[in-house]
């Protein structure tokens, strides 16, 4: 997918006007938001939980090494193949070379955003196969040919008339006059057309929530079943992880798990958490012939060691778009590539670089909520912060922009100088908009005036204010 | 496969340097060795009598359903009054699992019984299980010879008889358990090819974020509470 990062302001102006869009994430992100609130409340347990689960990250990162050698380990001793990828290119040459291998003809997907992010569905296409995504929304968006806007529900910008009209045009040896006026019979369709999908499968490609260094097991965590059908009924199991999604053990597992759902979806539990250890045994009747895991990098293990190691703990829960306000107004395909919302925001430039991602740490009122909810406590403000220092030492903003913050801190160094400009500034402001207390409009701050007033001060500045305060605290005391 | 040889020692060896590990870790190698458990939640660490009912409860909660039999006798007759009460053909697929086959199945005869995978035309299953967890109302589901995954995923309808005391408190319990029968999967006490754990039917949200049942895999899910 070729990424328009870059072109996030305008994204978000389009996306800001469209009322389809504006009327879903009017309702949507909310519902998550409780559905986690509730689900954390339940578990009186649910802080310290966290607390564990970003001290298991960290320690996983710290020995990654060590853990993903166990892993292979496993995985061969049990008759499965791992396939070391350094780039994304890599990891779409292994899995078609797996494909070509077993003649595979069609191919079924479980929902994964590795894949997402290293465009397989293209690739396996343009190399003559049939790539079909399995989970309902993926479904749904790869039939109408677009990204996902969310990483847990990618068709959270469709409504059901969208779908029906979708299904309408894909699904054409149905009977037009058939009724597709709700979800129910929506999902019914896509299950029966779906179901011959399954049959058809040479290969099944599915993600992994975690990987199980000490049974060299793959998870999936899913509510739908397509992750199971994809790997059960074809003759071969393709799984495609990147390297930070190790755990050690099977507890470690599980600590994961009791954050997870409820993070994403506010469930205590998935519908289905399934692990999966190799090929099938001898005697079982079903289950694939072949189990590879395509551990991929594309740029993760660079990060290790710097101040974006943090952003590796990662689980892919959601819950920080779900929160977001800047994800809240203009939804996912504004961030113009795989990963939307604070995760984006962090993510998006260390895979795509500060000059085609530069935008989206900037795009931050910095509230801390995404930072607030996650499972994983990764620092995601602070984060952005640091993209925001990379992307000024790269010389990518605008020259008034530099010069401005240039010219800020030249006072902000003096701060004499700094305070008695403030005071001076505050006074004539107050003066000028004596009138009305607000400005409409204001030189230097179009940006600002052109969506709103700006309030006129009154009196006195923050920091006189702040000094008055200390000053009457003391005498109190005294 | 000189490639992905040179990209392993690419990857390996990028880690190491960024971690300045030069041997791995011992740490790493012992938790491993001893995988010890993290924080366990309260909610489950209770008597068994109150685990079964957490299970219940939970796993009602999340649209299964749960019936209470006093024995494997009665299974037949439980099975047969659900299909016919929900006006479903009296036909069932039965996992070739000799932990079920103290069911006398003869005591309905009007309920035909067959035993292997899953067939795309088999409307309902009827599997055992490996443990409910208690927790979230779970059960566990192993693969392996006589139990194939399919039953648990291409019909409508899945049975699951669960005998009392396989029930636990948590994941983690479910582990032990597991570790404590060999594993009951490959060499070396792995794990066995396909570990499903499942907590109420298939559903998703993905249209319109409304809850609906029954999305790929089964729309009911209906456990048999068996006294042991």
């Amino acid at each position: 997918m070729q990424p328009t990062t870059h072109a996030f302001p305008e994204n978000a102006r389009k996306a800001l006007s469209d009322e389809r869009l504006q009327k879903v994430l009017a309702i949507a992100p909310a519902g998550f938001v409780n559905r986690r609130k509730q689900a954390a409340d339940r578990l009186p347990e649910f802080e310290d939980l966290r607390d564990q689960g970003r001290d298991l990250k960290n320690h996983v990162l710290a020995n990654l090494d060590t853990y993903l050698e166990a892993f292979e380990g496993k995985v061969t001793e049990q008759g499965g193949h791992v396939h070391w990828c350094r780039t994304d290119q890599e990891a779409r040459d292994a899995i078609l070379g797996i494909c070509r291998k077993v003649g595979a003809k069609t191919v079924t997907k479980g929902k994964s955003m590795i894949s997402e992010e290293i465009g397989i569905n293209d690739y396996l296409e343009a190399n003559g196969l049939t790539p079909i995504e399995t989970d309902l929304g993926e479904y749904i968006i790869q039939l109408r040919r677009e990204p996902p806007s969310h990483i847990i529900a990618p068709a959270f910008h469709l409504s059901k008339a969208d779908v029906e009209g979708t299904f309408r045009q894909a699904h054409t040896d149905l009977p037009a006059d058939r009724v597709l006026d709700e979800p129910k019979v929506l999902i019914a369709e896509a299950r029966q057309v779906l179901r011959r999908k399954f049959q058809q499968a040479d290969v099944g490609i599915t993600g992994a929530n975690i990987m199980v260094a000490e049974t060299g097991s793959t998870v999936i965590v899913t509510n739908e079943g397509n992750g199971d059908l994809t790997q059960i009924l074809p003759r071969v199991h393709v799984v495609i992880a990147t390297i930070d999604k190790v755990v050690p053990t099977l507890e470690d597992a599980a600590l994961v798990l009791r954050l997870l759902a409820r993070s994403a979806t506010g469930q205590e539990a998935s519908a289905y958490t399934t692990f999966s250890t190799g090929p099938r045994r001898p005697g079982d009747l079903d289950g694939p012939e072949e189990f590879h895991v395509v551990l991929l990098d594309n740029g993760r293990s660079a990060l290790l060691g710097t101040e974006f190691q943090d952003v590796l703990r990662c689980i892919r829960c959601g819950a920080c778009m779900n929160h977001c306000p800047v994800y809240g107004s203009v939804g996912g395909h504004a961030y113009g590539w795989v990963y939307p919302g604070p995760i984006g925001s962090v993510m998006q430039p260390a895979l795509l670089g500060v000059k085609e991602a530069g935008h989206l740490p900037n795009a931050s009122t910095f509230c801390g909520r995404c930072e607030a909810v996650c499972p994983m406590r990764i620092p995601l403000p602070k984060m952005m912060r640091h993209w925001r220092e990379k992307e000024f030492e790269q010389n990518l903003q605008p020259a008034a922009m530099r010069r401005g913050l240039a010219l800020w801190g030249w006072f902000a160094r003096r701060p004499a100088l700094y305070h008695a400009a403030t005071r001076m500034a505050v006074r004539a402001l107050g003066m000028l908009g004596r009138g009305t207390g607000r400005f409409a409009r204001l030189p230097l701050a179009q940006g600002w005036t052109r969506h709103r007033d700006m309030p006129a001060p009154e009196g006195r500045t923050f920091q006189q204010m702040w000094a008055e305060k200390k000053a009457a605290e003391k005498k109190g005391t005294r | 496969m000189a490639d992905t040889g040179s990209a392993r020692a690419q990857i390996l060896g990028g880690i190491r340097k960024a971690l300045n590990s030069a041997e791995g870790s011992e740490e790493a190698r012992q938790r491993l060795a001893t995988h010890p458990r993290n924080l366990i939640p309260a909610r489950a660490q209770r008597p068994h009598d109150e685990q079964v009912e957490l299970f219940a409860a939970m796993a009602t909660e999340v649209s299964a359903t749960v019936e209470l039999l006093g024995g494997m006798e009665d299974v037949p007759g439980a099975v047969a009054d659900y299909l016919a009460g929900l006006n479903l053909p009296a036909e069932l697929r039965v996992a070739p699992d000799a932990a079920l086959d103290a069911i006398p199945w003869d005591r309905r005869p009007t309920l035909t019984v067959t035993k292997g995978r899953a067939r795309d035309s088999d409307g309902a299953s009827l599997t055992g299980a490996f443990a409910g967890v208690a927790e979230t109302g779970t059960l566990m589901l192993l693969s392996g010879a006589e139990r194939p995954t399919t039953l648990n995923f291409l019909p409508d309808t899945h049975i699951v008889v669960l005998k009392r005391g396989q029930i636990v408190g948590t994941m983690e319990d479910a582990w032990d358990r597991l570790r404590a029968a060999g594993g009951e999967g490959g060499a070396n006490g792995a794990l066995p090819r396909t570990v499903n754990f499942i907590t109420g039917p298939s559903r998703t949200g993905d249209i319109e974020m409304r809850i609906e049942l029954g999305a790929h895999g089964p729309r009911r899910l209906h456990i048999l509470l068996v006294e042991d």
